[in-house]
C-alpha cells in the first residue's frame, strides 16, 4: 500500500465549510501555490487557495473540478476517474467542472507535454481517499463503532457486522466538521475499480447534441465581432492602408490598426469579415522574405557550417569513423506543419478601466493573462480567464497571440469583443512546426560494430532540433550530437511530440538502414545496442533500457514480427514524453502501389487511467503521425505560406486508413502522459515497412511526394 | 437588411442578414444554434454540415438568401432529446476527443444512413471522407456509424 508523505499532503490539502452544507475538499495541484496564501478567488461563494477541489453535497452528488484545459485528450474524464477511485464513489453521481484560472500564480495550469497526469497522479488520489477516510470515520462516530470495521463502497460506507449503511451525502455534515487526516493509505492497484476500465467521456452527451462548449460558442449580449488582416508575409509590414471601403461595409462600425495588424470590428462575423475583406493594405519587407527554396539553401549551409552547438559527446568519433570498415551516411528532411485544430483561433475579451474579462479556448492561460497584464499595464489579480472547451490544440494554444490580441482590440474600442480567425488566417498565422533537416552518420566495424554516431540537426527557429540523451546515445562509445538553428521571420512552436514528431522517423528510419547493413534484423540490432548500454553504457543512459526491451519485444510478439508471409513490416521503437511506444506498420502491395494496412503499437507509459481514452490517444495519435509523414507540408513564396485552407492542405481522412491495434505494458508504475508519446513512432514505422515493401527510403516529408507514391499517384 | 423566413428544425425563422451572408452565420450569429460549427469556411472539412431538405449539405457554402423554403436540419433538430441512433452510438462507442467537428461528422451520416440504412465499411468511409477530424477518431466514427446502422430497423 501506498502513501502520500506527510509534508506534500499537509500543503495542498485544505477542507473549506460550504454555508449549503456538504464537504469541499481543495487541493493544489501545482506546487509553487503552496506559497501564495492568501489570494484567491471566488467558488460558490467561497474564497479558496486551491486550483482544484472536490466536493461532496448533502444529496451525495460530488462535483470534481478539473484544472487543466480539455482540448481532447480526456483528461477532465481521467482527472475525476482517479479521484473518484479512491474515494470509492459511484461514477453516475460525479460531475466534472473546468475550473477557472486562478487569481494565484501557479505554473501547471497548462496543456501541453503530456504532463496533466504524471503531476498529479498522487495528489488526485490522496485528494479521493482522504475524502472517503473522513467519510469512514463520520459514519464510524454516529454508529459509534471502529472506523477500522467500516468499509466504503459505490458511494456509501458500511459496517459490515451491524449491517449498517449510509449514503456519502448524509455524511458530509458530520465529516466536514473533522480534521483533515494525514497519512492516509491509497488503494493497492488490484483494488482500483475506474483507473484502468473504459470510461466514456463525461462529455460525450454534450458534445453529440451541439452543445456550446468551445470558444467559438461563447456569446455574450452586446459583444461585437472582430477579424484581423496580418501581414500576409513573415517578415513584411504595413505600408500604407486605406479603409474607406471597409468602413462602408454594412455592419462594421470600426478600424483599427495595432502594429502591423488591421482589425474590422462589426455586428456580425460576416460583416466583419466582408470588411476586411474590403481592405486595401500595402505591405513592404521588413525583414527576408524567405521561400522554402531559401531553406533548403540555408540547410545545405548549415549543414557544413563549422559553428555548430554541440549538445553530446562521447569518446572519439573522429577516430571511429577513420578507422570504420563501414560508414553510412543520410540526410533526412521535415517541412513547415501547420497545427490546424478544427476549432479556428478565437478569443472574447472585455476590457474595463477596473477589470479584465478574457474568456475562450487556452492551452496556456496563466501566460496569456500575464501577457494581457504587460501590455494593458494592469495588474493579473484584476483579469480572470476561464478555459473553454478547445477544438482540438496540438501545441497551437499553448502560444496566446490571439488572446492578446482581444484583449488589445477590445481596450482601444471600448467593448466587449470576440476575436476570430478564419481558416486562413490560422493556417497563415505562424507558431509552425519548424522545417529541419538531419544528417546522421554510422560507423560499424569489419564485425558490424557500430562503434560511432554523428547527428547533425540543423532547423528554422527549432531551437535545439535534437534529442541528445534519447535512444540510441548511450549505447555508442563514439559519439557526437550538434544543432545549428537558423532565425526567421517565419514564428513556430511546440507541434504535438514538439521535435520528436519529426526526429522519430528520421532517427528510426536511419537506424533501419544500418541494421540492414550490419546484417541485423532490426528489432535485434536495437536489443543488441540496449545490452551494450546495460552491460557497458557510454555516458549517462537516459532512458529505462528494460522498459524499453520489453516494449520491442512485445510489439515484435504481438505484431507477428516477420511471420506473415506475403506483408512487408517496419518497425520503431522511441522514448519520449516519459513514455515508451514501439510500433510494427504492415504494408502490401496492391496494383503495384503499397498499402499501409495495419500499425500494432505497444505503449509503456505505466498505469492506463482510461482504458477507452488511451486507445484514443494512441491511435489518433498513430493516425496524426503517419498522416503527416505521407502529406504534411506548408511550403513558403517569398514569405508567404502556400497553403492555406483544407482544400490545399491535406490531412489524414478516414478513407483508407490502416488498422491500428494499441496494447499496453501493464507494470503497475506511476501514469505517464499519452497525449503525444505514440505519435513519433509511426512515420518511421510507416517509412520502414514502404521500404521492406518497394525497395524505396523515405528521405524526405511528405512521403506522397517520393517515389513510389509521386509515380504511383 | 432584407428579412428571410427560414424553415429550420420545423420552425419558421425570421432573420435580419445581408443576402450574401453564409447560412452558417446566419446559424450562429443570428439563430445562436452553435452545434453547426465553423473549421474552414470552404466545404473542405465538414464541421458545419446541416441537412438541406434531407441532404447533408455545408452550411457555410450556402447563402441566405439561396435556401428559400428548405427544410434545413441542424444538429439541435436531429432528435428531440438527443437520442438519434448516432447520437446514442456516438457515446456507446466514446467517439469524441476535442469533439468539435462531431456534430458535422453526425450530420453527414445521419443523411447517409437514411439513404443507405446497412451501408458496407467501404460505403462508410466513402461518405465520410469529406469530414475532417483533427483527432483522426476515425475508427470509431466509422465504427459508431456501422453501430447505429445495426439498430437502425
Amino acid at each position: 500500500m501506498e502513501h502520500t508523505l506527510h509534508q506534500e499532503r499537509r500543503d495542498f490539502l485544505r477542507k473549506v465549510s460550504l454555508s449549503a452544507g456538504g464537504l469541499l475538499l481543495g487541493f493544489t495541484l501545482f506546487e509553487d501555490l503552496a506559497a501564495q496564501t492568501g489570494k484567491g478567488h471566488v467558488i460558490e461563494g467561497v474564497r479558496h487557495d486551491f486550483n482544484s477541489y472536490l466536493s461532496i453535497a448533502a444529496d451525495g452528488s460530488i462535483t470534481i473540478a478539473s484544472p487543466n484545459p480539455e482540448l481532447g485528450q480526456n483528461i477532465k474524464t481521467s482527472f475525476a476517474m482517479i479521484v473518484a477511485d479512491e474515494l470509492d464513489a459511484d461514477w453516475s453521481k460525479v460531475t466534472v467542472v473546468q475550473a477557472p484560472l486562478d487569481n494565484s500564480k501557479f505554473d501547471r495550469q497548462l496543456t501541453g507535454g503530456s504532463g496533466a497526469v504524471p503531476h498529479s497522479w498522487k495528489r488526485l488520489r490522496t485528494a479521493g481517499a482522504t475524502a472517503r477516510q473522513m467519510l469512514i470515520a463520520a459514519a464510524a462516530s454516529t454508529w459509534n463503532v471502529p472506523a477500522s470495521a467500516c468499509t466504503a463502497e459505490n458511494g456509501y460506507v458500511i459496517h459490515k457486522e451491524s449491517g449498517k449503511k449510509a449514503g456519502y451525502g448524509e455524511l458530509v455534515a458530520i465529516a466536514a466538521k473533522m480534521n483533515v487526516p494525514t497519512d492516509v493509505p491509497l488503494k493497492n492497484h488490484k483494488d482500483f475499480k475506474l483507473i484502468g476500465k473504459p470510461i466514456r467521456n463525461v462529455e460525450n452527451k454534450n458534445i453529440v447534441v451541439g452543445k456550446p462548449l468551445f470558444g467559438l460558442d461563447f456569446y455574450r449580449d452586446g459583444m461585437v465581432y472582430a477579424v484581423v488582416q496580418r501581414p500576409p508575409a513573415f517578415g513584411s509590414k504595413i505600408k500604407s492602408v486605406d479603409d474607406k471601403a471597409a468602413r462602408a461595409v454594412k455592419g462594421v462600425s470600426d478600424v483599427v490598426r495595432f502594429g502591423n495588424n488591421v482589425a474590422v470590428v462589426a455586428s456580425s462575423t460576416w460583416a466583419a469579415m466582408k470588411g476586411r475583406k474590403a481592405l486595401e493594405i500595402n505591405y513592404e519587407p521588413d525583414k527576408a522574405l524567405e521561400s522554402s527554396s531559401d531553406h533548403a539553401d540555408i540547410f545545405s549551409k548549415l549543414m557544413d557550417s563549422p559553428n555548430a552547438r554541440m549538445q553530446r559527446k562521447e569518446g572519439d568519433v573522429n577516430a571511429a569513423f577513420k578507422g570504420a570498415a563501414k560508414v553510412i551516411k543520410r540526410e533526412y528532411e521535415c517541412p513547415f506543419v501547420p497545427h490546424n485544430p478544427i476549432e479556428p483561433m478565437n478569443f472574447f475579451a472585455d476590457v474595463r478601466p477596473d477589470k479584465v474579462e478574457l474568456i475562450g479556448p487556452t492551452q496556456t492561460p496563466g501566460s496569456g493573462r500575464k501577457a494581457v497584464a504587460d501590455l494593458l499595464k494592469i495588474p493579473e489579480n484584476k483579469i480572470t480567464v476561464d478555459i473553454t472547451r478547445l477544438g482540438g490544440g496540438f501545441g497551437r494554444r499553448l502560444k496566446f497571440d490571439y488572446v492578446v490580441e482581444a484583449a488589445e482590440i477590445s481596450s482601444i474600442i471600448k467593448k466587449p469583443v470576440k476575436v476570430i480567425w478564419s481558416r486562413e488566417d490560422d493556417m497563415g498565422g505562424g507558431s509552425y512546426r519548424p522545417a529541419v533537416r538531419y544528417r546522421f552518420e554510422a560507423a560499424l566495424d569489419a564485425n558490424n560494430n557500430l562503434i560511432g554516431y554523428k547527428l547533425r540537426g540543423v532547423g528554422i527557429n527549432a531551437g535545439n532540433a535534437t534529442r541528445e540523451n534519447n535512444f540510441p546515445s548511450g549505447s555508442v562509445d563514439n559519439l557526437l550530437i550538434e544543432s545549428l538553428d537558423h532565425n526567421s521571420p517565419i514564428t513556430t512552436g511546440a507541434w504535438r511530440a514538439p521535435i520528436t514528431n519529426f526526429l522519430a522517423y528520421a532517427e528510426q528510419a536511419f537506424l533501419d538502414e544500418v541494421a540492414e547493413a550490419m546484417g541485423k534484423d532490426p528489432m535485434q540490432m536495437r536489443l543488441d545496442l540496449l545490452q551494450k548500454a546495460r552491460t557497458n553504457p557510454a555516458g549517462p543512459v537516459r532512458y529505462d533500457i528494460d522498459r524499453m526491451e520489453t516494449v520491442i519485444k512485445t510489439v515484435a510478439d504481438k505484431s507477428q514480427w516477420g511471420k506473415k508471409p506475403g506483408t512487408s513490416q517496419g518497425m520503431s521503437i522511441y522514448f519520449s514524453h516519459a513514455s515508451y511506444v514501439g510500433q510494427v506498420c504492415d504494408v502490401v502491395m496492391q496494383d503495384g502501389k503499397p498499402v499501409i494496412k495495419k500499425i500494432t503499437s505497444v505503449a509503456d507509459c505505466g498505469v492506463v487511467v482510461n482504458s477507452s481514452g488511451a486507445q484514443q490517444q494512441v491511435m489518433g495519435g498513430i493516425l496524426d503521425g503517419m498522416g503527416t509523414a505521407m502529406y504534411g507540408k506548408l511550403s513558403f513564396n517569398a514569405g508567404e505560406p502556400e497553403q492555406k485552407n483544407f482544400n490545399v492542405y491535406r490531412h489524414i481522412r478516414m478513407k483508407g486508413i490502416p488498422e491500428v491495434e494499441a496494447h499496453f505494458i501493464d507494470n503497475g508504475k506511476d501514469p505517464t502522459g499519452l497525449g503525444e508519446p505514440a505519435l513519433p513512432p509511426a512515420g518511421g514505422a510507416v517509412a520502414n515497412a514502404i521500404y521492406k515493401a518497394t525497395g524505396k527510403r523515405m528521405y524526405r516529408q511528405p512521403f506522397i511526394e517520393q517515389e513510389p507514391f509521386k509515380t504511383a499517384e | 437588411m432584407p428579412v428571410y423566413s427560414l424553415n429550420i428544425n420545423g420552425k419558421i425563422q425570421k432573420v435580419d442578414a445581408d443576402s450574401d451572408t453564409p447560412l452558417l452565420w446566419v446559424l450562429r450569429d443570428n439563430l445562436r444554434l452553435l452545434g453547426t460549427k465553423f473549421g474552414c469556411g470552404v466545404g473542405s472539412c465538414g464541421a458545419c454540415t446541416i441537412h438541406m431538405n434531407g441532404n447533408a449539405t455545408r452550411a457555410c457554402l450556402m447563402t441566405v438568401s439561396s435556401i428559400g423554403t428548405a427544410k434545413i436540419t441542424t444538429i439541435e433538430g436531429l432528435s428531440a432529446k438527443g437520442d438519434h441512433p448516432l447520437q446514442l452510438a456516438w457515446d456507446e462507442v466514446d467517439v469524441p476527443q476535442c469533439g468539435y467537428c462531431q456534430t458535422g461528422q453526425i450530420m453527414t451520416a445521419a443523411a447517409f444512413l437514411k439513404k443507405n440504412p446497412k451501408p458496407t465499411l467501404e460505403q462508410v468511409e466513402t461518405a465520410m471522407n469529406g469530414n475532417l477530424c483533427r483527432c483522426a477518431a476515425y475508427h470509431r466514427i466509422r465504427e459508431a456509424v456501422l453501430a447505429a446502422s445495426q439498430k437502425t430497423k
